[in-house]
C-alpha cells in the first residue's frame, strides 16, 4: 500500500476539460471517495491513477515515485470497474488468477491458489470457483470482479462505482464487506461512487469533484457540516438539503443570497407557520414535505409522527447555512 | 385461449417446418444427384429416363484419379491379366491405364491456395480491424469506406491489370500470387465483418488486462482473440468458401503449376468421351473440405449469429 497523488492534473477531451488541475492526496490507508454528478471527472481520475489515461498538464506519483508516464501494468494498481470486466471466455477461478499469473509477476501454482480461494471465501463465492463466468447473477459477478482486484496485493485499489449495479440487500452487505476489508487490511482505496451512503459509511476522506475542479476535501462528517459551497452541500444528506431564498426567513446576513437547510437544521415547533402538504413514514423516519410562505421544502421529523397531510407546523431555521449569489458559503 | 409472442401455433410451425423441409429438397437434390452419379458407370450416368437405383461402380473415381487409352482387344490379351481391381476397373471400359491425372494435385493446389488465403487474410484483417476498433486512426470513416470501395466492382474487372502485374513480378502460375490475390479480394470484407465483431468487445476487458500487468498486444492475444474467436471463424468460412469456388482468376492466371481444382475439373469433361461419373466424383471431393471445414465451425457460426445478444 502506498500514498498517492495527483499533482495539478489537467486533461482536456477537444473542448471539455475533464479534469482542471487537480490536487489531491491520497493517504496511506485511506479510503477516498469522490462524489460528484456525471462527468464531473470521477472516473478520469480513477483513470489517471491507473494509467489508462494520460493527463495534458501535471503528476501522478504513487509511493513518492512519479508514474506519469509509467504503463498501467508498471504502476501495480488494481481496478474494479463498473461493468464488464469479467472474462466471458474463463472460469471464476481463472478470472480471478488472470493477474496473478501476469508475465513478471513469478508467483508460485501453490501461492496462486492459497490466494484466490481466501479471497473465495471472503467474497462467499468458493462454490461457484469452477463455473464460468457468464454463469452467474449479477450480484456475483460483481462479487468476482472484487475479487479479483482484491487477489493482488496493489499500491492503491481503485473502484468505479463497483455497487452500482446491485440491488439494495446486496449492496449493504457488500459495503459493510469492503469496509470491513479495508479497515483489516489497511489498504488504500480511491473509490467513485453516486450514493452517498457509500460516501458516508465507508470513507475516511471525500473529494468533492465539480466539471472537473475538486472544489472541497476532508472528512465526511466535515464535508456534511461544513460545505464550501451550495454545490458541496447537495453533494450529501438525504432527504437533499432545502435551497430557499434567504429573504425567506428572518436574520440572513446581507450578501446571502440562498438559505440552505438541512432536516436538523430545521426547529419544529417554533416560527412562522407551513402547511404540511404529504407524509411520507419510512419506518424508522417520517419525511414531511411543507409548504412555507409559497416555497416547498422536506424536512424529516419523528418515526411516529401523527402529523397528516393539511395540518400546519410552525418552523425555524437552526444554524443555517447561507449562501453567495455565486454559490459560495458565507461563514 | 393463451396466446404468446415467442410461441408460435402449432399451424405455424407445421408451415415453417414444410418450408425448411422444401428448401432442403431444392438444394439438396442435385448435391445427392451428384454424389450419386459419381457412383454410377458411365451407361448409368447418361441412362434415360434417369435410373434412381443403380448398381453402385467405382468407375468415376478411378477415372478422375488416372489418364488410360482405348485399347483394343489383342492389346488388352497381350497385357495379360489386371494387377489389381483399379486396372480391372480400366480393362472394363476396354481402356489400359497410362499413369495417375493431375486431379491430386490440383486438388493439393486448391487445399494450399484456399486455406493459405485464408489464414493470411485472418492475420492481416484482424490486425486491421483491431486498429481501426481501438486506435485513433486519422480519416477513419473515410479509409473504412475506401476499404470496402475495393469490393465495388466485381474483382473480374481488373483482370487485365492484374494478369499484367503478375506477369512482371513473376508471380503468373504461384501458390504465392494466387494467395496473395485472394487475400486482397477477401481483405476488405474482413475487416468489415471482424470490426464489427472486435467493435462488440468492451474495451474494460483489455483495460484490465493493462491494469493486472498485461502489455497491449497480450491482453489482444489474451483477451480480445479468445472472445472474437467466433467472428473470426465466421469471417474464415466466408474467405474460405470464395477462394475456393473462385474459378475465373484461376484461370486466367495458373495453368501447369498452381492450377486449382475449380479449371481442371471441366477438363476432365474432355478425356475419353463425356465422362460424367468422374466429373461427378471431382465435383464430391471438391465439396468436402468446404463442408468438413463448416461443420467443425458450426458451433462458432451459431454462436456468430447471437453474439451480442447475451450479453446486457
Amino acid at each position: 500500500m502506498a500514498e498517492v497523488t495527483l499533482q495539478n492534473v489537467s486533461r482536456h477531451y477537444g473542448s471539455t476539460a475533464a479534469l482542471d488541475g487537480v490536487s489531491l492526496t491520497v493517504p496511506d490507508g485511506a479510503f477516498v471517495v469522490l462524489l460528484g454528478p456525471t462527468g464531473a471527472g470521477k472516473t478520469s481520475c480513477l483513470r489517471m491513477v491507473a494509467g489508462l489515461d494520460r493527463p495534458d498538464q501535471g503528476r501522478v506519483l504513487i509511493g513518492g515515485q512519479d508514474v506519469t508516464e509509467a504503463s498501467p501494468a508498471a504502476r501495480n494498481v488494481a481496478m474494479v470497474f463498473q461493468q464488464y470486466s469479467l472474462y466471458a471466455h474463463l472460469t471464476v477461478r481463472q478470472n480471478l488468477e488472470f493477474s496473478l499469473k501476469a508475465p513478471g509477476l513469478k508467483l508460485g501454482a501453490a501461492e496462486i491458489t492459497a490466494r484466490v480461494s481466501r479471497v473465495a471465501e471472503v467474497l462467499q463465492i468458493s462454490h461457484k470457483l469452477n463455473n464460468r463466468a457468464t454463469q452467474l447473477s449479477g450480484g456475483e459477478m460483481q462479487r468476482v470482479s472484487i475479487g479479483r482486484a482484491l487477489v493482488r496485493d496493489p499500491a492503491i485499489y481503485l473502484m468505479d462505482e463497483p455497487l452500482s449495479s446491485l440491488d439494495a440487500k446486496l449492496r449493504a452487505d457488500l459495503r459493510i464487506e469492503l469496509k470491513a476489508i479495508q479497515a483489516q487490511s489497511g489498504a488504500t482505496l480511491l473509490y467513485v461512487t453516486h450514493d452517498q451512503i457509500e460516501a458516508m459509511t465507508m470513507a475516511t476522506h471525500v473529494g468533492i469533484l465539480d466539471h472537473g475542479r475538486l472544489v472541497q476535501f476532508g472528512p465526511p462528517r466535515e464535508i456534511y457540516e461544513a460545505p464550501v459551497s451550495l454545490y458541496a452541500a447537495s453533494r450529501l444528506g438525504q432527504p437533499r438539503i432545502n435551497l430557499l431564498p434567504a429573504a425567506l426567513f428572518p436574520g440572513a446576513p446581507a450578501r446571502a443570497k440562498t438559505i440552505g437547510l438541512r432536516p436538523e437544521q430545521i426547529f419544529q415547533g417554533e416560527g412562522e407557520e407551513g402547511q404540511v402538504q404529504r407524509v411520507e413514514h419510512l419506518g424508522d423516519q417520517t419525511r414531511l414535505h411543507l409548504s412555507y410562505r409559497g416555497e416547498s421544502l422536506i424536512t424529516v421529523t419523528d418515526a411516529h409522527s401523527p402529523l397528516r397531510a393539511g395540518d400546519s407546523l410552525r418552523i425555524r431555521p437552526q444554524n443555517p447555512f447561507y449562501f453567495d449569489a455565486d454559490g459560495a458559503r458565507i461563514i | 385461449m393463451s396466446y404468446s409472442i415467442t410461441e408460435p401455433t402449432a399451424r405455424v410451425k407445421w408451415l415453417a417446418g414444410g418450408l425448411v423441409v422444401a428448401y432442403a429438397l431444392i438444394t439438396l437434390v442435385p448435391l445427392l444427384w451428384i454424389i450419386a452419379t459419381g457412383f454410377k458407370s458411365g451407361a448409368d450416368s447418361i441412362a434415360y429416363p434417369p435410373k434412381v437405383l443403380f448398381e453402385p461402380s467405382l468407375e468415376g473415381y478411378v477415372n478422375l484419379f488416372t489418364d488410360r487409352t482405348r485399347a483394343t482387344p489383342e492389346m488388352l490379351e497381350a497385357a495379360g491379366p489386371p494387377q489389381n481391381w483399379v486396372e480391372q476397373v480400366a480393362r472394363d471400359q476396354g481402356q489400359v491405364i497410362a499413369g495417375p491425372s493431375r486431379f491430386g494435385e490440383r486438388f493439393l493446389n486448391s487445399v494450399i491456395i484456399g486455406f493459405g488465403s485464408t489464414a493470411l487474410c485472418m492475420i492481416l484483417g484482424t490486425a486491421a480491424a483491431y486498429a481501426f476498433s481501438r486506435f485513433r486512426v486519422p480519416l477513419k470513416d473515410d479509409l473504412m469506406f475506401f476499404i470496402l470501395s475495393t469490393r465495388m466492382m466485381p474483382p473480374i474487372a481488373v483482370a487485365i491489370p492484374i494478369f499484367l502485374m503478375f506477369r512482371q513480378l513473376g508471380l503468373s502460375d504461384t501458390h504465392l500470387g494466387m494467395i496473395l490475390l485472394y487475400t486482397a479480394v477477401n481483405l476488405s470484407l474482413s475487416v468489415w465483418l471482424l470490426k464489427g465483431f472486435i467493435d462488440e468487445i468492451p474495451v474494460e476487458y483489455e483495460e484490465a488486462a493493462l491494469i493486472d500487468g498485461y502489455t497491449r498486444f497480450q491482453a489482444f492475444y489474451k483477451v480480445v482473440l479468445p472472445q472474437a474467436a467466433t467472428g473470426i471463424a465466421s469471417t474464415a468460412i466466408f474467405c474460405l468458401i470464395f477462394a475456393w469456388n473462385e474459378y475465373a482468376f484461376a484461370v486466367l492466371l495458373t495453368s501447369g503449376n498452381a492450377q486449382t481444382a475449380p479449371p481442371f475439373i471441366p477438363t476432365i469433361i474432355g478425356v475419353g468421351g463425356k465422362d460424367w461419373p468422374a466429373v461427378a466424383a471431382g465435383a464430391t471431393l471438391f465439396l468436402l473440405p468446404v463442408m468438413v471445414f463448416t461443420i467443425l465451425l458450426r458451433k462458432h457460426l451459431l454462436r456468430g449469429i447471437t453474439f451480442g445478444a447475451l450479453r446486457k
